[in-house]
């Protein structure tokens, strides 16, 4: 529908630059025109904004799509379908993937499974081969298809001098590395976070400190190397502690938290439900607090979902038995909406052009709303009241956290290059 | 009560009532014939995921002296080692129409998950490092039949306390009842975390021995030594055993117990575990009774259920228990649950 135009009337646009309210017409692609009453006349298609929040589309920095290898959990094309519901219009596909994605064929797989989904699917490969943490994945031939993050989520990498090394190669290819932070000897055969509620519940768990030994060599590692370093779900204190220091002292690293360690501690746990079980683990009332402190004043450059969908049968085993992980995609912005005390326009930095900016995705997507630029844009509801149902998530498994609970916030239309992928709330692929 | 999942769950009407029911059943067991038809018709399954000689023929015991049937699930021969998921395995036990669920797990929390995906009630009979409730129960039952009322006991509960669920369902029994709790053991075998335990924390068992009312101790299992948690065992006992030198700095009427299978010479010296304060064999005797009471409390009541009226002779008297009565079994094919 290239030379059809779309008028997206009677919301109020929020980017960088601020807030105001307009008319939005996309034309070709790409936004037209954007004005107070630039959208009267109409266009082939009309999106009714009234009440909501136009902005730039979500870019998710940490999305499980479970493709290729873990397909009864999700798909490239479902995993896209909850973005796009999320108001995602760009996420960036996880390496830990059966193969991993650890060269330039399953990279390819990935980008093509990608393409005409809801959402634009980048992805990002591994720091090593397999993820085996030995040797160096081909991260060159990985660049030059594109791929601008590296990271063996999942794990991290545990030898020092290979990741030093990881970090040094990455800096010549202009590339980041990403790291899921935990020393995995320390925090080995641990469920949950180590504290007052895996002692009552005698669950093993894995200290703080696993995860925050490692925040603290990959900032010396980063200051030795000069390297770009991206701290996955960084979900304690002092790990925020940690990057808030390495900021001051120039080192060049980002950080993200999840929705879940911003909202949840880990005395959800106490039913034993394996809905609760993530890696890193819920952790406690002071470390929420912490984490959500490190948002505000900036130290918490984005929010990440680690949308790690698994499927009912997975879920249900024992604690100890169940994989870690839960989705994110689908709820994500309305529980950053209702819970985190942020101004809608606050909570769009850190969840599109914040995150967009370190992915170096910036030029399409999280940009300025304004006529030229590619029209990657959700909208949305800031006062819909909607309950999480699992079963009606779009995403093919439903380990939500949230099930049942009241969210305020919801997306109304998400446009893709210009196409409405999500239209009132319906998924349009 | 629907379940019994964990004793940190119960309050203490609910366990002064649960003993007051195992005084009835330990009658029961002292009968020429000890059995009862209390729950003739009522089906209780063993769902056992982990070997377990004692709790499980306690269980058995105890269900047959009321007069139950029993399906027994073997968890070698299941669809489990076939990659069936927890919840299928027990929603296809329930269908076969059982009315309680015993189960012993290797993993925390699994009777908890369980009772979200059933009907039927659920007893936890050991899960993982968390609780066993009726361990719990049977060494209440056993400390106040030997020495009375646990109000204001001194005791200490011995060795490795991280990994295991007896210490973690006895802490909050003992506490309930009124006792004194002193966890003994090095750091290393202690919960990382105790807040809100109602508990003393020991490094000395030295220290403490000549005090106490009950010292329980722990089992010590073998593989805590590959994971650096003490040097060895002979260090262990060292420190932490109960040799018959440190029984004789022990008050003159203070009891030893264990819940079983004792290792021998390392945290119980074997003399020890033969003297006449050694409760280790009426604790043994006593869970047969508590399981009764557990499983007639989860079961017993409701409609099949005869009035209290009638009790038989031999009851004790403050007690008229429906139990007692000879009873019926379900009006029509499992209708009941």
């Amino acid at each position: 529908m290239t030379g059809k135009s779309i008028v997206i009337r009677g919301g109020r646009v929020v980017d960088a630059s601020g807030e105001r309210r307009a008319d939005v017409v996309v034309e070709g692609g790409r936004v037209a025109a954007v004005g107070e009453g630039v959208g009267a006349d109409g266009g082939d298609l009309v999106l009714d904004a009234g009440g909501c929040l136009v902005t730039p589309g979500l870019v998710d920095l940490h999305t499980h799509l479970r493709q290729p290898g873990r397909e009864e959990a999700e798909t490239v094309e479902t995993g896209a379908r909850a973005a796009a519901l999320g108001g995602f219009t760009c996420v960036l596909a996880m390496p830990n993937t059966e193969p991993a994605i650890d060269s330039a064929g399953v990279a390819r797989e990935v980008l093509e499974l990608g393409r005409g989904t809801c959402c634009e699917v980048r992805t990002s490969g591994t720091i090593t081969v397999g993820r085996a943490g030995e040797r160096l994945s081909p991260m060159g031939e990985l660049a030059e298809l594109g791929v601008r993050f590296f990271t063996d989520d999942g794990s991290g990498v545990q030898d020092a001098r290979l990741m030093r090394r990881a970090m040094e190669y990455a800096r010549g290819l202009g590339v980041t590395l990403a790291q899921h932070c935990e020393d995995a000897v320390l925090a080995s055969g641990g469920h949950m976070h180590e504290g007052a509620w895996s002692s009552r519940l005698g669950i093993p768990g894995q200290p703080a400190e696993a995860e925050e030994l490692m925040v603290m060599r990959d900032i010396a590692l980063a200051r030795l190397t000069g390297a770009r370093v991206h701290l996955q779900h960084l979900s304690t204190r002092r790990s925020v502690a940690l990057a808030a220091q390495a900021k001051a002292d120039g080192i060049a690293v980002t950080c993200e938290a999840t929705p879940h360690h911003l909202t949840l501690t880990d005395a959800s746990c106490a039913g034993y439900d394996t809905v609760f079980k993530v890696n890193p683990p819920l952790r406690t009332d002071d470390d929420v607090a912490a984490v959500r402190a490190g948002l505000a004043d900036g130290t918490v450059d984005c929010i990440a979902t680690d949308h790690a969908p698994h499927a009912p049968e997975a879920k249900e085993q024992p604690f100890d038995q169940a994989p870690p992980g839960m989705l994110g995609l689908e709820t994500a912005l309305a529980v950053a909406l209702t819970h985190l005390d942020l101004p809608p326009a606050r909570v769009f930095e850190l969840m599109s052009w914040r995150p967009a900016r370190i992915l170096g995705a910036d030029d399409a997507h999280g940009g300025a709303v304004e006529a030229g630029r590619v029209a990657n844009l959700a909208v949305v509801d800031p006062a819909a009241e909607w309950v999480v149902d699992p079963h009606a998530l779009a995403s093919r498994s439903r380990n939500t956290p949230y099930a049942g609970m009241r969210l305020t916030g919801k997306v109304r239309h998400t446009l893709l290059a210009g196409e409405p992928v999500v239209v009132d709330g319906e998924a349009q692929r | 009560m629907k379940h019994l999942l964990a004793v940190a769950d119960l309050t203490r009407d609910e366990v002064d009532h649960l003993l007051g029911l195992t005084d009835a059943f330990a009658e029961v067991g002292r009968r020429r014939v000890p059995k009862v038809p209390a729950l003739q018709g009522r089906t209780v399954s063993w769902l056992f995921y982990e070997d377990s000689t004692r709790t499980r023929l306690s269980f058995e015991q105890a269900a047959k002296r009321l007069s139950a049937d029993t399906l027994n699930f073997s968890v070698s021969s299941s669809s489990v080692s076939k990659g069936e998921s927890l919840r299928d395995t027990v929603q296809t036990i329930e269908a076969m129409g059982v009315d309680a669920i015993v189960v012993r797990h290797t993993s925390s929390g699994v009777p908890a998950q369980v009772a979200r995906w059933v009907d039927a009630a659920v007893v936890n009979a050991g899960d993982g490092w968390h609780e066993h409730p009726t361990q719990a129960l049977l060494d209440c039952y056993t400390i106040r039949a030997h020495l009375g009322d646990l109000e204001g006991m001194r005791i200490a509960i011995v060795g490795d306390i991280a990994h295991s669920r007896v210490a973690r369902s006895d802490v909050w029994a003992f506490s309930l009842l009124g006792a004194e709790v002193t966890l003994v053991a090095p750091p290393t075998l202690l919960p990382p975390n105790l807040d809100g335990w109602p508990v003393r924390v020991s490094h000395d068992l030295d220290a403490v021995l000549g005090d106490l009312d009950v010292v329980y101790l722990l089992r010590m299992q073998r593989e805590r030594m590959t994971e650096a948690l003490v040097p060895s065992l002979r260090e262990y006992t060292a420190r932490y055993g109960l040799t018959a030198r440190r029984v004789d700095t022990m008050g003159d009427k203070s009891l030893v117990m264990h819940p079983g299978p004792m290792n021998r010479g390392v945290e119980i010296a074997a003399d020890v575990a033969e003297l006449p304060r050694s409760a280790v064999i009426d604790q043994v005797r006593n869970g047969v009774a508590v399981r009764m009471a557990v499983l007639f409390e989860l079961l017993g009541s409701g409609p099949v259920v005869p009035p209290r009226s009638a009790t038989t002779p031999g009851g004790p008297a403050d007690r008229p228990l429906p139990v007692l009565t000879p009873s019926s079994p379900p009006a029509g094919p499992s209708a009941d649950q």
